[in-house]
């Protein structure tokens, strides 16, 4: 299978550059999956597992949180808010802040804004749990 | 010259407690400045991949349906200027006045939306309008404040109060080099590098998925927020640099003068010896 060049760069650096066969993320219309000589394409990311393929057909999973994905005459380039290669997500953390918010949203007093953040906050530590290989996977 | 002799020791104490005072902000601006480098070091990439793929989105963009992408509606600007909260920095603030300065002139309708207190200052004395004065410390402006600031600007550019958004701050080169930029954030069609071909050549066109105006309005506010937090990294490392190279410039002058001083003391002690010893040799032998 050919492959093609993919950047990978968040706020916090580079997270990946180099050779892959596809990757697959969540866009906020639909998972989308990338293969070698995509026609020019852009779009916005959704929250999700990233699963991206190497060369050797390895297969790396992370967790992509909003930003944009853009194919630019073959190049293709991820600009993640939040991007966490499955192993460097901290489990421990993403329980604790699943615990918490799902302890928030029981509260029914609890108002408008409040509750929009406190959703976001239980479905990015979904997200997280989900990407990293434990726990239930997110649809 | 006793009297001169006391002055000169008074200066030299004096130069000696400011030499302490520069070489502590140097030590402090160069233990701060590792850390602030790692981060601009991990915020370039982002910032300039960035940049880069957005100009060439705006190169082919032939859509113009969300109000991100249009040309600018009027002729008023807002900036964005990063500076740093204290002085003591070498030229770090006054160069980047100066530069915007230049950015701006023959641009009449300015405001100025600024990051970090020296900038609030300036704009403050000068009378130009302020946007918001929320995010004046630097210090204190985080991710989440960035995301907050960004919506702020969309929300502004939207309903039509301003008609082209800009940033300035200063770009980290390297330990010894700091450079002021502006880059134009909105509307995209600002970032354009390439003039439209007229040859007739064909375009290449760029697939939106849901569609342009949704993609548009998603990325934006990211993107946005992205470059802002990014750039403040880079200026603060910025500043942290400037005022190191600034304070070791400053203690190296101290050192000198209190060179020259106490040799000049010496040699004013000697001077006073060898009189004395001359009056005494003289009123001996009469």
């Amino acid at each position: 299978m050919s492959s093609y060049h993919l950047q990978v760069v968040s706020m916090d650096g580079e997270d990946f550059d180099g050779q892959v066969q596809k990757i697959m993320l969540r866009t906020i219309d639909g998972d989308v999956e990338i293969l070698a000589r995509h026609t020019d394409y852009c779009t916005a990311i959704g929250m999700g597992t990233a699963r991206v393929t190497m060369e050797d057909g390895t297969v790396r999973k992370a967790a992509c949180i909003g930003g944009m994905l853009s194919v630019l005459k073959g190049e293709v380039r991820v600009f993640p808010t939040t991007w966490e290669w499955s192993e460097d997500i901290d489990v421990e953390r993403a329980k604790a802040a699943k615990a918490k918010a799902e302890e928030r949203l029981k509260d029914q007093q609890l108002d408008k804004q409040a509750r929009i953040r406190a959703e976001a906050k239980l479905y990015r530590a979904l997200v997280r749990l989900g990407s990293s290989g434990q726990d239930h996977e997110v649809d | 010259m006793a009297g001169s002799m006391k002055a000169v020791k008074l200066r030299i104490k004096s130069v000696q407690s400011t030499m302490q005072i520069t070489k502590a902000m140097q030590l402090v601006a160069a233990s701060k400045l590792r850390k602030a480098k790692e981060r601009a070091d991990a915020s370039k990439p982002y910032l300039e991949t960035m940049v880069q793929t957005l100009t060439d989105i705006a190169n082919t963009n032939t859509d113009f349906q969300s109000p991100y992408t249009k040309a600018g509606q009027n002729d008023k600007w807002l900036y964005v200027v990063i500076a740093g909260d204290r002085g003591l920095a070498g030229g770090y603030n006054s160069n980047l006045f100066k530069f915007m300065e230049q950015e701006t002139k023959g641009r009449g309708d300015i405001t100025v939306l600024p990051i970090g207190k020296k900038s609030l200052e300036h704009f403050k004395h000068r009378n130009v309008p302020v946007f918001t004065e929320e995010y004046a410390e630097v210090a204190k402006v985080n991710l989440s404040d960035c995301f907050q600031i960004a919506k702020l600007i969309c929300e502004a550019y939207s309903s039509g109060e301003f008609g082209h958004i800009y940033l300035c701050y200063t770009n980290f080169v390297s330990m010894l080099s700091q450079v002021p930029t502006a880059s134009s954030l909105l509307p995209l069609s600002d970032l354009r590098t390439e003039e439209k071909p007229t040859d007739g050549k064909a375009r290449e066109l760029i697939l939106y998925e849901p569609d342009s105006e949704t993609v548009f309005n998603a990325i934006v506010p990211e993107y946005l927020a992205g470059i802002l937090y990014s750039s403040i990294n880079i200026s603060y490392a910025s500043e942290l640099a400037a005022r190191r190279t600034a304070m070791e410039a400053a203690t190296d002058n101290a050192e000198e003068m209190i060179d020259t001083l106490s040799l000049y003391y010496n040699r004013a002690r000697q001077a006073s010896i060898t009189q004395e010893i001359t009056e005494i040799v003289a009123g001996a032998e009469s």
